[in-house]
């Protein structure tokens, strides 16, 4: 496969709060950030993620056409999922050998609507979401069934999430959330509400380029060694929930083996521990140090940040071999591994 | 350079106002599975899932892809789903391709739908609300001033759109799977349905129709092993620009004639009315089909309608478009865009059936979408590049 490298990444300061702002308005300094960063205008290819529920209207991305300054026309395609993907749709493109750069992004804004109930739609609309079961249910009968399975208890979650909201206190673009306190209510049992992801506005772009051209938009270019991504069947009622299936196939596939760090999309904190045995993460591989979605989970950007996380990890030299992690669909239904690496910089 | 794509299954399901006979996943399986057929493959052949449809609210689901997994076998696959407005279905085919030329995979399913009677496609595509009035309703009230801007500036006649509305009914007689089937369709009974959207007629617009089209796509090892002839791609490009700004060309946009010129390029083509035998070409108002003969170059500007009205892109023309019948006669507005697509392969592997264009060796194959701001396009050939 031709050498494609991470080689810039940039993300919005996320918000658990609505600024009054319009998807496009949350976008459009992350464009323009990114360009100034690369010294790049134009790109070989454009891909983006977004979602229309969130905005509420159909073509949710046109009007970002407006933010790219898409003029002259632009080499550009979409996807409706979270923008990991994009990038995915964007490396295949490089594979081609005709261009050598591409521009990804995705953006998403919860904070306009009742996250968890806008998920239902997303669910099988003859036989599940008919019965109105929500994001935060299926994901606790989801933590109830690795619970038992695993023997890890609600404190054990409780950790991850006091983890991860410390790791976020760190990360200026992470909402800043305090420490799981006692006496909280459950959520949706087992899960308590420092558990699920914060609703968050944001953004995140990034820019991929091939061979000669990364090692000159970058000192480390973060190397994309394996990539791949699987889905499995959408009924939670026909899969083991305790395990992610499709995250163990697409970590095969795209070498995950000897990471030092992981950014995982785990939007709920039992996710986290599915996650890392599927992908056969050690104790000494540090998980999530942006603090990871239970930090800050801008919709349909949320991946695509995780990719850009691990990348910045060999960007700054602070590791050699890292992974980024995205999910769709309810359950960790589909799954996505991007495996970097800096070891060849020199 | 891109490895080899072959066209080796093409399944289309029939274009309907309601299937009320199947589910959503039932109509994607029913174009999956004659693709399937026409590959001579079984699910667990295809490696990777590529989606696409246009906006979720025409059906109510939100990214219904994980839901639809299980039925277009999925499980244990990269699924993906793609969506560039109305281009998506174009797109899409685009999108599994290149998974073919960049190496990733050797079979990819790709599969474009919509089922718009779940729920109403004008209203859907009113896209303004909940921010600010829209001042028009529907594509067709977005679409008929660009149409008039057209006639204006070209000099064409009136009567121009009611000759492809009547050509493009009278080839979807010809094909099995058409949405609208008129016998007798004339210039008179066109003239006579009621005006919409000044200058577009009632039969000047297409259908809202349900269907799903599939393909199967392959790597030269894998087409070697296809019972039926393969079509291969030649060439794939798209092109997007903004909706709105001072000076844009709404009529004939700078994107597809990028679109084109990169298109034809990769195709090695420099005339294409000489050069392709046929197109499908995105025409969903009557009168796109002038506006884009100029904007694809098959002639100079301000004479698109000349060659309409000359009989050239009619089935026994000399450069037939839409010999399927075109999204003028189903337009399952996800899926048109695949449709036009693989008709053009349909064509060049001699399997169109009535409406075959005599010896066709090369198709285009064109979608647009959004106000009319995304473009994509493949040539394809009966020879490998």
């Amino acid at each position: 496969m031709r050498e494609i490298a991470v080689v810039a990444f940039v993300q919005t300061q996320h918000s658990g709060e609505d600024q009054g702002l319009h998807e496009t308005e949350i976008l459009a300094p992350v464009i323009t950030e990114i360009k100034e960063k690369t010294g790049l205008s134009r790109f070989g290819f454009t891909c983006s993620g977004s979602c229309d529920y969130f905005q509420g209207a159909p073509f949710s991305f046109v009007s970002a056409l407006d933010v790219l300054g898409a003029w002259p026309p632009i080499s550009e395609s979409h996807v409706e999922m979270d923008g990991a993907w994009a990038l995915y749709e964007a490396w295949v493109k490089l594979q081609h050998g005709e261009i050598d750069t591409a521009l990804v992004y995705g953006f998403g804004k919860s904070t306009q609507g009742v996250l968890r109930t806008i998920m239902t739609q997303q669910l099988d609309p003859y036989l599940l979401a008919p019965l109105g079961v929500d994001q935060v249910s299926l994901a606790a009968l989801q933590a109830r069934a690795y619970m038992e399975r695993s023997g890890a208890k609600e404190d054990d979650l409780r950790a991850i999430a006091a983890r991860s909201r410390a790791s976020g206190r760190d990360n200026p673009f992470a909402l800043h959330l305090p420490d799981p306190e006692d006496g909280d209510e459950y959520d949706v049992a087992p899960l308590y509400p420092h558990d699920v992801a914060p609703i968050t506005d944001g953004a995140a772009a990034i820019v991929l380029a091939a061979g000669d051209r990364a090692r000159e938009l970058c000192e480390r270019p973060a190397w994309i060694t394996g990539i791949d991504h699987r889905s499995e069947a959408h009924s939670p009622g026909v899969r083991d929930l305790s395990r992610s299936a499709s995250a163990r196939l697409a970590g095969e596939r795209a070498g995950a083996a000897g990471i030092e760090i992981a950014e995982l999309h785990a939007q709920f904190s039992h996710e986290e521990l599915i996650l890392r045995e599927a992908l056969g993460l050690g104790e000494d591989v540090d998980v999530n140090p942006s603090g990871g979605a239970l930090s800050a989970n801008p919709p349909m950007a949320a991946g695509l940040i995780r990719i850009g996380e691990a990348a910045s990890r060999i960007h700054d030299g602070s590791a050699s071999k890292v992974l980024g992690h995205a999910q769709s669909g309810p359950c960790l239904q589909q799954n996505l591994v991007c495996v970097l690496s800096g070891e060849n910089n020199g | 350079m891109a490895n080899a794509c072959a066209i080796i299954g093409i399944g289309q399901t029939a274009y309907k106002t309601k299937r009320l006979d199947v589910s959503m996943a039932g109509l994607l399986r029913e174009a999956a599975r004659r693709a399937l057929d026409d590959a001579g493959l079984t699910w667990k052949d295809i490696d990777a899932v590529v989606v696409g449809k246009a906006p979720d609210l025409f059906e109510g689901v939100m990214m219904p892809e994980p839901y639809l997994a299980d039925a277009i076998g999925a499980t244990g696959k990269p699924l993906m789903r793609v969506h560039t407005a109305g281009s998506v279905g174009g797109s899409t085919a685009i999108v599994a391709a290149s998974l073919i030329q960049g190496g990733v995979h050797e079979r990819v399913l790709t599969i474009a739908w919509e089922k718009q009677s779940e729920s109403n496609a004008t209203w859907a595509l009113t896209v303004n609300s909940p921010f600010t009035t829209s001042l028009v309703v529907g594509a067709g009230g977005y679409f008929a001033p660009h149409i008039r801007a057209y006639m204006r500036r070209s000099g064409a006649p009136d009567h121009i759109g009611a000759l492809v509305a009547v050509k493009d009914r009278e080839n979807a007689l010809k094909n099995p799977y058409a949405h609208l089937k008129i016998p007798g369709i004339s210039r008179e009974m066109v003239e006579m349905t009621p005006m919409l959207w000044e200058p577009i007629r009632y039969l000047e617009t297409c259908p809202s129709s349900d269907g799903a089209c599939a393909m199967v796509l392959a790597s030269e090892d894998a087409a070697k092993k296809a019972p039926n002839r393969p079509a291969w791609v030649h060439g794939t490009a798209m092109r997007s620009e903004p909706m709105m700004f001072a000076g844009r060309d709404t009529v004939s946009p700078q994107g597809g004639k990028d679109c084109a010129a990169d298109v034809y390029r990769q195709a090695g083509i420099t005339d294409p009315r000489r050069e392709l035998d046929c197109a499908e070409v995105y025409v969903p108002f009557s009168w796109y089909e002038p506006m884009w003969l100029e904007n694809l170059g098959f002639c100079g500007e301000g004479e698109g309608w000349k060659l309409t009205e000359s009989g050239a892109t009619a089935l026994d023309g000399d450069i037939p478009w839409n010999a399927s019948g075109g999204v003028l006669s189903s337009n399952p507005i996800g899926a048109s865009g695949m449709i036009r697509f693989a008709e053009a392969a349909l064509q060049v592997r001699g399997q169109a059936g009535e409406h075959q264009v005599d010896g066709a060796r090369r198709a285009l194959g064109h979608a647009y979408g959004g106000g009319a701001q995304f473009f994509s396009m493949w040539i394809v050939g009966s020879e490998k590049p």
